[in-house]
C-alpha cells in the first residue's frame, strides 16, 4: 500500500542490571508505514518507552540493543555512528516526553530553544529562525506567538510548554514523532487539545507517529493501529477498530474493559469496573520462556507456564496477531 | 457600548503590558532579588568604591609607594601624611592605593583562572562519568589534599616570586572546590528531562554540556568564584607576610608583612593594609551570600 518508513525486526534490548542481563524488549518487530499513526499500549513498565528509546539511539547506559534491526528508510540504524544519529534525532525521527514541565531547558527563552534546532539541523541564522519559531509557535496554537517567543518556561503553562515541545519536535518536519506519554503529565481538557493537535498536524504534514499511552480512549481517537505490549513482549498488534471489537489477548481484553465506553453502544455504565488483577511481573524474570502474563491470566493452563507462546496471525487480511495460547474468539 | 468597547481596549492593553511584565530576563530578577538584601547591597557599594580607590587613586595620588618620602614611623594624620609611613619612611597611603591595585587584580584573576579549571574538570567528569570522571576526579584529589600554602610556596620558591607566578600558585592550589561543586551540578542535571530532550532533538556532546547543562549548573558555581576572590587575596596577603611577594610590585598584605617587625610599636602601619583586606574580603562575602540568595530558586519569592 503505502511505503514503510520504519522496520523493527525481531529486537532485542538488554539491561545488565544486578541481577543479571534481562531482557527489557524481547523479540519485538512491527513496521510504520509513511504518515501512519500507531498505539503503543501497556502497563507501565512493559517496554514502550524503551522501544522509543532504541528507536532514538538514547538507552540508558545499563542498556543495548543486542540483537535485531531497525530500519529506518532501510537502513540499520542500530550500529549507526553517534554522528548520523545526532543528525537524525530531532530532524528525522523527533521525540516529545512525558514531563513538559521539566522538558524546557529553564534558562532560555521558548523561542531560542526552537531556533536551536533550527539552526542545528536546517543551518538557519538566528532572525531567520526565530521568524520559522514564530509561525510554529502559531502551528502548535499557541497565542500571541510573536511576543510568546520571549517568554521563559516557567511562565507557561504545562499545556503550553507541551505544545512547545511539539514545536521543537516539529520544527524540521520530520518523517517519524515519537510522543511517549504526552499528556500524562497534564489535566483531562488540555489532553484532549494536545491529541486534537497532534492528529490534525500529523494529517497534515503526513508525519508518521508513535504513540506511546496506556489510555485506551487516547489510542483509539489517535491511531489507525495499536501494538499491546506486556513485559517487554508483544502481545497484539492490529488495527485499532479490530482490536476493540474483539480482542483475542486476555490482557488486551482486560485493558479495554477497564475503559467505560469504549466500545460503540456501551453507553450504560457498568456497575463495578472490571479490573486487571495483579501486577506487572518484575523485571528479573522478563526473559524467562512461558507466558509473562499467565499469573494473572483467567485462562491460564499447564501450557501457558511450559512455553513461550509464538506471535501468530489471527482473522482474514493479517489484520491482527496475538501472542497466546488459548486466545479469545478463536472462531472468526 | 461605546465605553464597554473602550474598557475592552484597555483590557487588551492591560494584557499586553502584564505580558511585557512577566517576560522579564532571569538575571533581572536576580538582580531585584540581590539589590533587595540590605548587606549585599552595603557590601557592593563598599566594594564598588574600593576598585575605584584602587583603579583612580594611584592616578590622583602621584606619590610613588616605594620612595622614602618623609622620616619613618610617621603616625597618620601628621606632617600631611594621612594614613602615616612605614618603617622606611614611605608613604602609606600610597602603597594602599597601589596595593589596592595588585591585590584585587590578584584575587580576580586567581579566581577565574580556578574557575576555569574547575569547570573543566568537574564538567567532563560529571557528563562522561566511567573512566574520565574517574582520572580527573583522582588529579583534583591529588590537589585537594596538597596542604595548600607549602604547595604555593614551593611553587613560588621554584619559580620565582613574580606577580604571575604568584597568581599561578593562588589559582592552582584553589580550583578543587569548583571542581567538586561544577561535577555535582553536572551529575545532578545531566538526569533532568530537558538534557534528554536535547539529546532527542540531536545536540552533540559539546552542546549539551557548554550550552544545556553548564548554564544550568552556574549559580552556584558564581557564589564560589565570588568567594574565591576573597579567599585568594587573603591567600595572596598569606603569602606576602611570609616574605613570597613580587618585591616590584606593592600589595596589601606586602606592606603588612615588611612592617611585621613593627607591630607594637608602629601597630598603624600593620592595621591599615589589615583593615584593608578585612573590609574588602568582607564585602566580597557578604556579595556571595547575597548572591546565593538571589540565585537559589528555592529561597527566591516568586
Amino acid at each position: 500500500m503505502s511505503d514503510t518508513i520504519l522496520d523493527v525486526k525481531n529486537l532485542r534490548v538488554e539491561f545488565n542490571t544486578r541481577g543479571g542481563i534481562v531482557p527489557v524488549l524481547d523479540n519485538l518487530s512491527f513496521s510504520l508505514d509513511r504518515g501512519e499513526r500507531i498505539g503503543f499500549v501497556g502497563e507501565s513498565g512493559c517496554g514502550k518507552s524503551m522501544t522509543a528509546l532504541a528507536l532514538m539511539g538514547l538507552l540508558p547506559s545499563i542498556g543495548r540493543v543486542a540483537s535485531g534491526q531497525i530500519l529506518f528508510k532501510g537502513q540499520d540504524i542500530v550500529n549507526a555512528s553517534t554522528k548520523r544519529m545526532q543528525d537524525i534525532r530531532g530532524n528525522e525521527i523527533s521525540m516529545i516526553f512525558q514531563e513538559p514541565m521539566t522538558s524546557l531547558n529553564p534558562v532560555f527563552t521558548i523561542g531560542s530553544q526552537i531556533a536551536e534546532v533550527l539552526h542545528r539541523h536546517r543551518n538557519m541564522d538566528k532572525s531567520e529562525a526565530l521568524k520559522t519559531a514564530v509561525d510554529l509557535l502559531d502551528a502548535v496554537k499557541i497565542p500571541d506567538a510573536r511576543n510568546r517567543i520571549a517568554s521563559y518556561p516557567h511562565q507557561m503553562s504545562g499545556g503550553q510548554r507541551q505544545r512547545v515541545m511539539i514545536a521543537i519536535a516539529l520544527a524540521c518536519e520530520p518523517e517519524i514523532l515519537i510522543a511517549d506519554e504526552p499528556t500524562t503529565a497534564l489535566d483531562v481538557t488540555v489532553q484532549a487539545e494536545i491529541f486534537d493537535l497532534l492528529r490534525d498536524i500529523g494529517v497534515q504534514t503526513n508525519t508518521a507517529m508513535i504513540l506511546i499511552t496506556h489510555d485506551m480512549g487516547a489510542v483509539r481517537q489517535m491511531a489507525q493501529r495499536m501494538l499491546v505490549m506486556y513485559a517487554g513482549r508483544k502481545v497484539e498488534e492490529g488495527t485499532v477498530d479490530q482490536i476493540i471489537k474483539s480482542p483475542r489477548h486476555p490482557y488486551t481484553k482486560g485493558l479495554i474493559s477497564c475503559v467505560p465506553h469504549i466500545r460503540k453502544g456501551a453507553d450504560r455504565l457498568p456497575n463495578t469496573l472490571p479490573e486487571i488483577d495483579g501486577i506487572v511481573p518484575d523485571i528479573t524474570s522478563f526473559g524467562k520462556d512461558q507466558c509473562l502474563f499467565a499469573p494473572r491470566c483467567e485462562r491460564l493452563t499447564q501450557q501457558c507456564l511450559d512455553r513461550k507462546p509464538d506471535h501468530q496471525m489471527i482473522g482474514k487480511a493479517e489484520q491482527q496477531s496475538v501472542s497466546c495460547w488459548h486466545p479469545y474468539g478463536r472462531q472468526t | 457600548m461605546a465605553t464597554s468597547k473602550k474598557s475592552l481596549q484597555t483590557l487588551a492593553q492591560d494584557r499586553e503590558s502584564l505580558a511585557l511584565v512577566t517576560a522579564r530576563h532571569p538575571a533581572l530578577e536576580v538582580f531585584s532579588m540581590f539589590i533587595a538584601n540590605r548587606a549585599a547591597l552595603v557590601a557592593m557599594v563598599v566594594l564598588m568604591a574600593i576598585i575605584l580607590a584602587a583603579i583612580i587613586g594611584p592616578m590622583v595620588y602621584k606619590t610613588d609607594p616605594f620612595e622614602m618620602v618623609w622620616a619613618p614611623f610617621t603616625p597618620p594624620g601628621t606632617e600631611g601624611f594621612i594614613l602615616g609611613t612605614d618603617y622606611l619612611g614611605r608613604d602609606l597611603l600610597a602603597g594602599l592605593l597601589h596595593g589596592g591595585r595588585v591585590s584585587i587584580t590578584i584575587g580576580l584573576v586567581a579566581a577565574l583562572m580556578s574557575v576555569f579549571i574547575g569547570i573543566s574538570f568537574g564538567a567532563f567528569a560529571g557528563y562522561y562519568r566511567g573512566y574520565v570522571e574517574e582520572v580527573l576526579m583522582r588529579i583534583t584529589e591529588f590537589f585537594q589534599v596538597l596542604p595548600t600554602l607549602l604547595f604555593s610556596m614551593v611553587i613560588v620558591a621554584l619559580f620565582g616570586a613574580s606577580l604571575q607566578m604568584i597568581t599561578i600558585a593562588i589559582g592552582l592550589v584553589s580550583w578543587t572546590a569548583v571542581a567538586r561543586i561544577t561535577r555535582g551540578e553536572f551529575l545532578r542535571i545531566r538526569e533532568l528531562e530537558y538534557v534528554t530532550a536535547s539529546r532527542s532533538a540531536g545536540a552533540t556532546d559539546l552542546k549539551l554540556i557548554f550550552q544545556v547543562i553548564l548554564p544550568n549548573a552556574l549559580p552556584p558555581i558564581i557564589v564560589q568564584a565570588a568567594l574565591m576572590v576573597g579567599s585568594a587575596i587573603l591567600f595572596e596577603a598569606g603569602l606576602a607576610f611570609l616574605g613570597l611577594s613580587d618585591p616590584n610590585v606593592v600589595s596589601w598584605g606586602q606592606i603588612i608583612g615588611s612592617n611585621r617587625l613593627y607591630i607594637l610599636d608602629a601597630s598603624y602601619t600593620v592595621t591599615v593594609p589589615g583593615l584593608a583586606i578585612f573590609i574588602t574580603v568582607l564585602a566580597i562575602s557578604l556579595i556571595g551570600d547575597g548572591l546565593n540568595d538571589a540565585l537559589n530558586p528555592k529561597l527566591r519569592s516568586r
